[in-house]
């Protein structure tokens, strides 16, 4: 009897749900692993591994500075950036001088979002830049010339003091006004609702 | 060198390369939006088709010589090529005509070679060859992919003459096949204090997105197939990531590697971009689902029409999940009456609805409104400015109006 209710609390929940091919319709039958694919060793996992978070973790051995930085960014960043990171409208965002007074970028879409006013972290220039610029040729910079051309926008932005150099240790210190602005997705997230926000 | 009319080619790509491996580096990449004009040819057909035989088998279909539907604009390398929804019916999007966002060219990827790691904090880094993805349980599922800055130019430069897809051509339907990101998180072993893992590309960008685990557990896929052949290259050949209902950006293409880790790697594309202005001076982030939008796809621009009956048509989606109803004006919002739904209507995929109606000939202002099974109702443009401020343009999915005007031609009605 037990056996048959259960039996009958398995088809109601069977027929309850759809069929949905996300659930694992192996049931029981289903291994706990398949046993595909195949370890990754420390060397496969070192050619890719190439983020950087906000506290520094992944940041490479190097340094530079803005001094530095200037020539890294006249021959790989000013023929698109331009010759001082004014950006050229629509494909190639200005980078730096931005207004640093207010955050009314809700209020005003003209205001130029760059580096010193919008984006809220330091470690994030670096990473970028290594992972995808210049555009032409991703990779192509040094961990010394990443460090020393975001030494140099960091630089034209106020962010560090003349001279500093960038890198592991002092790039996650660097304060970035933006930070503060940022706030989670308020929209009830997948649950939804009714609101518009 | 200076600025040119041309977009970037894969031949001028080439050009800059070399220049690049010299020491110099290319400068004057393309101005947005400068393309050939296409001169399509006139084509023939027999006055009596029955009269003789037609033509032979072929091993690759072809569209008819009478249509010529169209992705705009191309042959940029940092671009989107929009989907010309008004070209199309019912709700899959033909899979070489999926809307195209890339951040620095399309790669050639060999799936031999192409693999996914996944590492972090996982008990058993791997990886996993594009055969090994396919030898795991699938699943197929249908689903749209849009991108949050779908709308923004009929937002910020709204002429009459805009098409629909230049209103809200990047946003494309599939039927996808692939491997659940939860199968291989239980193949790795994912810690549990892993919150958040970060989807890399292939690509020359590294284009990379940090994701809630909570997402790869519930529905998130990797595929390797849509409308029932093998990705396209543009759209992430061999596999990519599906996060049903996110925004474009985070559907990470070409995908090759998965980190998991306790929290958002903050990447370039989920601070500088892909945020969202805020009035008091917030920035909202991880502004992850697509809210609910519909447009219609015809009557609209450039048609001209005639009075009789013209059903109103287009397609309605939602990030949240199923479309419940979509309402239809012909007044500008005055009065609202239910359009139907055709087909099967899905969780996080598009939906065309119709609406019959019979033109008197006088000004109309069509418009359409998509209610989800939140009981989310697309809002008016004054709306959602009205939380949003001006200044936000991702996540934009306000009410869309078409004119039609006396003399039948109808036209985009941007400031609604």
């Amino acid at each position: 009897m037990r056996r048959l209710i259960a039996l009958a609390a398995a088809a109601l929940t069977l027929s309850a749900c759809k069929l949905d091919s996300r659930q694992d319709y192996l049931g029981d039958k289903a291994p706990k692993r398949f046993g595909l694919g195949h370890a990754a060793s420390a060397s496969d996992i070192a050619a890719e591994d190439i983020d950087v978070l906000p506290n520094g973790t992944g940041l490479p051995p190097g340094s530079g500075t803005a001094a530095e930085g200037a020539t890294v960014y006249a021959s790989a960043c000013a023929s698109c950036h331009g010759a001082n990171g004014e950006g050229k409208a629509p494909d190639y965002p200005q980078l730096v001088g931005g207004p640093k007074t207010t955050f009314d970028f809700a209020d005003n879409p003209k205001i130029p979002r760059t580096i010193g006013n919008y984006w809220p972290y330091a470690t994030t220039v670096f990473a970028y830049i290594r992972r995808a610029m210049p555009l032409t040729a991703p990779g192509s910079l040094t961990a010394d010339q990443t460090y020393a051309v975001t030494a140099y926008l960091l630089e034209r932005e106020g962010l560090i003091p003349s001279g500093a150099a960038m890198d592991a240790n002092s790039l996650p210190r660097v304060q970035m006004p933006a930070r503060s602005h940022f706030v989670r997705d308020d929209r009830q997230g997948s649950q939804g609702g009714p609101k518009v926000r | 060198m200076t600025d040119t009319a041309s977009p970037i080619t894969r031949r001028s790509l080439l050009a800059g390369a070399a220049a690049a491996a010299g020491g110099a580096l290319l400068a004057g990449l393309p101005a947005a939006g400068a393309q050939q004009p296409v001169v399509p040819a006139v084509p023939h057909a027999p006055a009596d088709p029955t009269a003789a035989p037609g033509a032979p088998t072929t091993a690759v279909g072809s569209r008819s010589p009478f249509v010529d539907p169209r992705r705009a604009p191309v042959g940029q390398i940092t671009g989107t090529a929009l989907t010309p929804l008004q070209d199309l019916n019912g709700s899959i999007t033909p899979a070489d005509l999926h809307f195209t966002r890339i951040h620095d060219g399309i790669p050639t990827i060999d799936p031999a070679t192409h693999t996914l790691l996944i590492h972090g904090l996982v008990d058993h880094p791997m990886e996993f060859t594009v055969d090994d993805l396919k030898r795991f349980p699938s699943v197929t599922r249908v689903h749209f992919v849009e991108c949050s800055g779908n709308g923004r130019q009929a937002y910020r430069a709204p002429t009459p003459n805009m098409t629909p897809q230049q209103v809200e051509g990047m946003t494309s339907n599939s039927e996808w096949v692939g491997v659940p990101v939860a199968t291989l998180f239980n193949e790795v072993g994912v810690h549990h204090d892993a919150e958040w893992f970060l989807a890399e590309g292939r690509d020359a960008s590294r284009l990379a997105r940090s994701v809630p685990v909570s997402k790869g557990r519930d529905d998130a896929l990797v595929v390797y197939a849509q409308n029932g052949e093998p990705l396209r290259p543009e759209q992430g050949f061999p596999i990519r990531l599906l996060l049903p209902g996110f925004e474009g950006n985070m559907n990470v293409k070409w995908l090759r590697r998965i980190k998991l880790g306790t929290s958002p790697f903050m990447t370039r594309w989920e601070t500088s971009k892909y945020t969202d202005p805020l009035p008091g001076g917030k920035e909202r982030m991880f502004s992850f689902e697509m809210d609910a939008k519909s447009i219609i796809t015809s009557p609209a621009y450039p048609q001209r029409i005639t009075p009789g009956w013209w059903p109103v048509r287009g397609l309605a989606w939602s990030g949240r999940g199923r479309i419940n109803r979509v309402d239809v004006s012909v007044d500008g919002g005055h009065t609202w009456l239910e359009a139907q739904l055709l087909g099967s209507i899905l969780s996080k995929a598009h939906v065309r609805f119709e609406y019959p109606w019979q033109w008197t000939g006088n000004e109309s202002l069509l418009m359409s409104r998509a209610v989800d099974d939140h009981g989310y109702v697309q809002p008016t443009m004054k709306q959602l400015l009205a939380v949003r401020g001006p200044g936000t343009d991702y996540h934009f999915n306000p009410i869309r109006a078409w004119r039609v005007a006396r003399d039948g031609t109808v036209t985009f009605e941007g400031r609604t």
